[in-house]
Parts: C-alpha cells; structure tokens; sequence
C-alpha cells in the first residue's frame, strides 16, 4: 500500500478551502444559537423558581393576633402584654430568636412562664398550598392579614379561556377549511393576508375594544350593569385567539397530501366526504397542535383580559360576572409589590403556577401527538 | 367474434377534445374500449395517456381549469350530460393511480371506504357482513392471508405492492363495471410488477380494464387489445399482437422498436 502514490486529484480532496471553513462556521453559529435558546429557557426557568419557591416553604415566627390572644388567657400581667406589643409582627427566623426577644422585653422569668405558647403558636407561614389552590380570597396586601388565594384567580382564567375556545375552535377550523379546501386563486390568497393581518393586532387593541364597544353593547344587548366580564374577555379572546390557529390548523390541512384527497375522490366521495372522513382524520395532530396553541394564547394573554374581565376579585356564576385572571394580576401588582417581599414572591408563585400548567399542557399536546404517529 | 353479435363498448369516446388552459392534451381522440378485456394504453411521455384515463372518470374536473368537447360513453351513457353525477360514475369506473395511495387509514378502513360512501346512511350494514366484504376483496386480490392478522394496522405500513394491492381490493366492493389503471406496476420491484399483472390477469372477464404503461413487454404479456398515442393523437388500436407484430401505422413501429423517449 505504502509505495503507491496518492495521485494529485486525490490529494487535493481533502484540502480545507473556503467553503470549508464557512461550512464549520456555520455549523458553530446555529449550534450557539440553539444552544442559548436551552439556556435562555433554563435561566427563566430558574430565575422564576428562585424568586417563588422559597415563598411556599417560608416560615417565620412571629406574635401575631391569635397569639397574643393566647397569652391573655393563660393571664400573663397588662403590663407585660404591652410591653410585647413592639414586636408585634415583628418576624423570626426561629422560635429561640422570637424567645430571646420576648426574654430581652420582659425578663427571662417572665418568658419561661409563656415559653410552650411562645414556641408552638407562633409559626406563621405566609403561604399555604391549600388555601392557594381552595380559597378564593387573594389579598395580599391586607393590613389584618395576607390571604393568597388563587382560586378565583384559576377560575377567572379558566373560565375566559374556556368560552374564548368555545368561539375560536369553530371559527378557526371552519375558517381554516374554508381556506385551505374550498376557495381557489385571488380568493384564497386574499383570505390568507386577511387572517395574518388580524393575527397581528396587538393585544392591547383587542383590550381597547373590549373596553370602548364590546362593553356598552353587552350592556345594551344583555341588559346588565357591567358589560366587562367573562363574556367580553372571551370573545375578544376567541377573536385574537382564531386567527393564529386558523393559519396553523390550515397548513395542517395544507400537509395533507393531495393524493389522498385524489383517491378518496376518484372513488365518488363528495367534497365534504373527503374534508370529514380523509383530510382531518390525516391532518388530526396539526389541528390538535393549532387548538393547543390557541387555549395556551388564552391562558397567557394578559393585557386584553386585564381590559376586557373586569379586574375584579370573583368566582363567577354567570358569564356576565366580571372576573380577574392570573396574568392580569401579576402584570398589575408586579409594579407595585416591593422586590423581596410576600406579596412579591406570591406572585411568583403564581407565576410558577402557570408555568406549570403551561408545561402540562404541552406536555399533553406531545403526548397525544406521539400516540397518533405510533398508531 | 361470432358472427352478428356486435360486442359491446364499455367505454367509447367520440371526438374527444381536451384543454388544460389554453394547451390541448387531446386532439379528437375515438376510442372504443371493448366489455370485459384488458386494453393496454402505450405512447411516449407526456402524449396524453394519463389525460384520456382521468377523462373517463371525470377525476381532471377537480383541477378547475379543464375544458373538453365531444362525448364520453360509459356503457352507453354519455357522462357528460348534464344529469350525470361524478359520485355516481366513480362507482361504475374505478382508478388506481401510478403511486399506490391508500388512505391513511385502516387498511380495513380502506377497502370499506367506497362501500361506505355508496351506502345510503339508512343501509347500515352490520359488523359481519362488512367483515365479509373486507375478506372477499382482499381475497380476491390475493391480500388476504398476509394481512388477515392486522386489518386495524394502517394501510400505509405495507409494503408498496400489497398497498397497490389494497388500492385494487378497495374498489371492488362497489362492483365497478371498469377498472382504470394508470402505470400501477410503475413504483413497484419486478416482483411485485409480476404480482400486480397476475391479478390483473385474474380479474380479467369481471371488469374492463384500460391500463397505462410505459413496459412494452407488460403491454405485450398482459393485454388483449393495445392503443397507441402520439401528441395527444389515438394512433392506433388493435388487438396488442397485431400492434407487436404487424403495426400498420409507421409511427408505431417507431415506437415499439424504441425510436420514440
Ligand atoms: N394538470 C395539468 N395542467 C397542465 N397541463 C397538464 C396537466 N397534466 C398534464 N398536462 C399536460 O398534458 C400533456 C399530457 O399529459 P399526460 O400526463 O396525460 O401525459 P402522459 O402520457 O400520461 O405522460 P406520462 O407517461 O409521463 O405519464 C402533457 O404535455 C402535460 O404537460
Ligand atoms: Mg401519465
């Protein structure tokens, strides 16, 4: 082997030229970029979880109402209980620093007498799961006490989202049909600049109009005092909502092969025969996709639902309640809630929350997904 | 041929003009397709055949810009008379493409999804009968012992030859009077080339079938009657060992012996 000589042609083959080094370049650009996407996702990730974990397990101690309460049963002298009323909300981060505060105010003798009250009642945790997810009460700037409950929060969310979907799956996929089955030639494409128009308005217009028309017409159509509600976040939520799914769920059917259609058809199936029992059954996973999308926009949307809901604290009954909704409520107190304090990190727990949900429903939609391509 | 009984056309075009746009496909094209044989349809590249084919079941409509004159008659009746619907000429003519394209779908799914679309929604047939229809066709196109075990699979898992299998089993619950074919073996190893021009062989004398192919020898082994085109021109069409072996029109000749792309 050794004796035979490479030709030239041959040597040459493996000289690095130009379009070597711009192909390597290449490849280390796009794998920056996509790597820093991972990190960026990672880095929000964390930074959230920082900010809103440490709240659901933080416990102080401190001499709150119901404790002093306590003392005053088992008799402890006037003097002393106003003595204790300086440090009253004041916050430890064990129960010995709260005793040894008690100890400097009053004497030691004093403290030993009250010292099972001093250390067993006065954990106070600022947060609970249970009353996060079961009371309704979201108060947290209260000056009595914080309460953090999100229900109503949840079910605000929910319930804009939900009637925003109840109006944008039927206009999006009939739209979507209508488009990508039906109209041919200047009409199609006319449509097509239509919906990308109306995908981007900004939210902000959509909350303008849930506000200026939206609002007095369901008062007058509706006959109700207060026409911003679940009504009116919905609808102006199924509108932003309908135009983005109706562009993915029509390159969904836009992926359908055309043969099949050609086959279905050549074997006498009608126009609709073929959108219902071939093109959707085949493009299932892009629709699935393009109804995900949607109830994400909805769960995420905040300034059009902030405009249109209402704002205000509700568990609804009807859909002419006014409710609030979790984005709403972070993007309204974020501001005003100091750095590092409960109500701060509340709402970083309820940011989590919708991360979380978010991430579930992903997860579902990949899930469905993978099962439809095993079949 | 006995004498006096004249056999009849199962289908027969009469100057038949075709337009896509402005460009004709078709120039005053008469052929007449006799009941119950294997008729090849041979030409070079681009004369047309596919054209003609998806002009006997109407299928070219679906582009929109398709123009034609003259007459198509399927077993006597002219199809493009203005009461003729394409649901119901699809269920007398049926087609397999070049490409074998079974629906994404069951592969029982598949050889239902005719029968289902013919049935009035009042005619509900029952789980066994459908059972019954699925084995027949996949019997009769010699499919079924091989997936018998996984009609619930999707079509689109077997191989390209039981797929061109399964696009022929499909139309046969209908019970089409004519088969079109357009190139079925071209996508397919000479095996299942083989395969598919045996159960056309097979199901010869149920159907008129009208087949395209680019395969002299398929055209040669497996049709009684061959018609050649030419630039959107019928040129010819004879019984196929006329065509072989004494072509009358020298342009033919041409053809067979290769001087044509
Ligand atoms: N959808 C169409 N739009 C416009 N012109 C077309 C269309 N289909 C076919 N043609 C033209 O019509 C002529 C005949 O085409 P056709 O497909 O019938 O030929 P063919 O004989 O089947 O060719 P091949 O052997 O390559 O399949 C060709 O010139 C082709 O370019
Ligand atoms: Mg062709």
């Amino acid at each position: 082997m050794g004796q035979v000589d490479t030709p030239p042609s041959a040597r040459k083959a493996d000289r690095r030229n130009l379009d070597w080094f711009i192909d390597k370049a290449v490849q280390v650009l796009v794998f920056i970029a996509g790597i820093s996407a991972i990190i960026f996702i990672i880095g929000i990730f964390v930074f959230i979880t920082k900010e809103g974990v440490g709240f659901i397990f933080k416990s102080n101690y401190a001499l709150s109402e119901p404790v002093f309460g306590l003392l005053e049963k088992q008799k402890m002298p006037e003097d002393q209980l106003d003595a204790l009323t300086d440090l009253a909300g004041k916050k430890f981060a064990t129960a010995e620093d709260l005793l040894k505060a008690v100890e400097g105010v009053i004497g030691v003798e004093g403290a030993a007498k009250y010292k099972d009250i001093l250390i067993t009642k006065s954990l106070d945790q600022p947060f609970n799961l249970k009353t996060f997810f079961t009371s309704p009460k979201w108060a947290p700037t209260s000056e009595v006490k914080p309460t953090y409950g999100a229900l109503a929060l949840m079910v605000g969310t929910a319930s804009v989202t939900g009637l925003a979907m109840l109006i944008a799956i039927p206009f999006s996929l009939g739209a979507a049909i209508y488009i990508g089955e039906f109209a041919t030639g200047r009409t199609r494409e006319f449509l097509k600049i239509l919906v990308e128009l109306l995908a981007a308005i900004p939210s902000v217009v959509w909350g303008f109009i849930g506000l200026s028309i939206m609002n007095p017409l369901i008062i007058k159509l509706f006959n109700v005092p207060i026409g911003l509600n679940v009504l009116n976040a919905g609808v102006i939520l199924g509108l932003m909502a309908a135009p983005i799914m109706t562009t993915i769920a029509e390159d969904a059917l836009k992926a359908v092969p055309d043969r099949y259609r050609e086959a279905a058809e050549a074997m006498g199936a009608t126009r609709w025969q073929v959108i219902l029992k071939v093109v959707l059954p085949a493009a299932k996973s892009g629709l699935v996709a393009a109804i995900l999308l949607g109830v994400g926009r909805g769960f995420g949307e905040t300034m059009a639902v902030l405009m249109a809901t209402g704002h205000s604290i509700n568990l609804p009954t009807s859909i002419f309640d006014s409710v609030r909704a979790m984005t709403a409520t972070i993007a309204a107190e974020l501001g005003e809630a100091a750095v590092g304090s409960d109500h701060y990190q509340a709402l970083f727990t309820l940011g989590i929350f919708l991360f979380l949900v978010t991430f579930l429903i992903n997860l579902t939609a990949d899930l469905v997904l993978r099962g439809i391509r095993k079949e | 041929m006995i004498a006096g009984i004249e056999p009849v056309n199962a289908v027969e075009t009469i100057g038949l003009n075709l337009w896509y746009g402005t460009f004709q496909a078709l120039m005053d094209v008469n052929i007449r397709v006799k009941k119950g044989i294997i008729t090849s349809l041979i030409g070079p590249s681009g004369c047309g055949k596919s054209t003609l084919l998806r002009s006997i079941n109407r299928i070219n409509e679906r582009l929109g810009y398709v123009r034609v004159e003259g007459a198509i008659r399927v077993l006597e009746e002219n199809i493009y008379a203005g009461d003729v619907e394409p649901v119901q000429l699809r269920k007398q003519v049926g087609m397999v493409f070049q490409r074998p394209n079974p629906l994404p779908l069951s592969i029982r799914e598949n050889v239902l999804f005719g029968h289902g679309i013919h049935t009035p929604a009042s005619g509900k047939i029952s789980r066994a009968e459908a059972d019954g229809i699925v084995e027949k066709a996949l019997r009769q196109v010699l499919l079924w012992d091989k997936v018998k075990d996984r009609l619930k699979k999707k079509a689109t898992s077997l191989s390209l030859e039981e797929q061109q299998k399964l696009c022929i089993a499909r139309l046969l619950p209908v019970q089409p009077q004519v088969l079109l074919m357009d190139e079925p073996c071209s996508a397919l190893d000479p095996k299942g080339t083989e395969a598919v021009e045996e159960l056309l062989w097979d199901l010869r004398g149920q159907f008129t079938i009208l087949i395209v192919t680019h395969n002299m020898a398929q055209a040669r082994r497996a049709s009684d009657e061959c018609a050649f085109m030419l630039m959107g021109e019928l040129i010819e069409h004879e019984t196929t060992e006329e065509i072989f072996v004494t072509p009358r029109n020298p342009k033919t000749a041409d053809y067979i012996e290769g001087r044509y792309g």
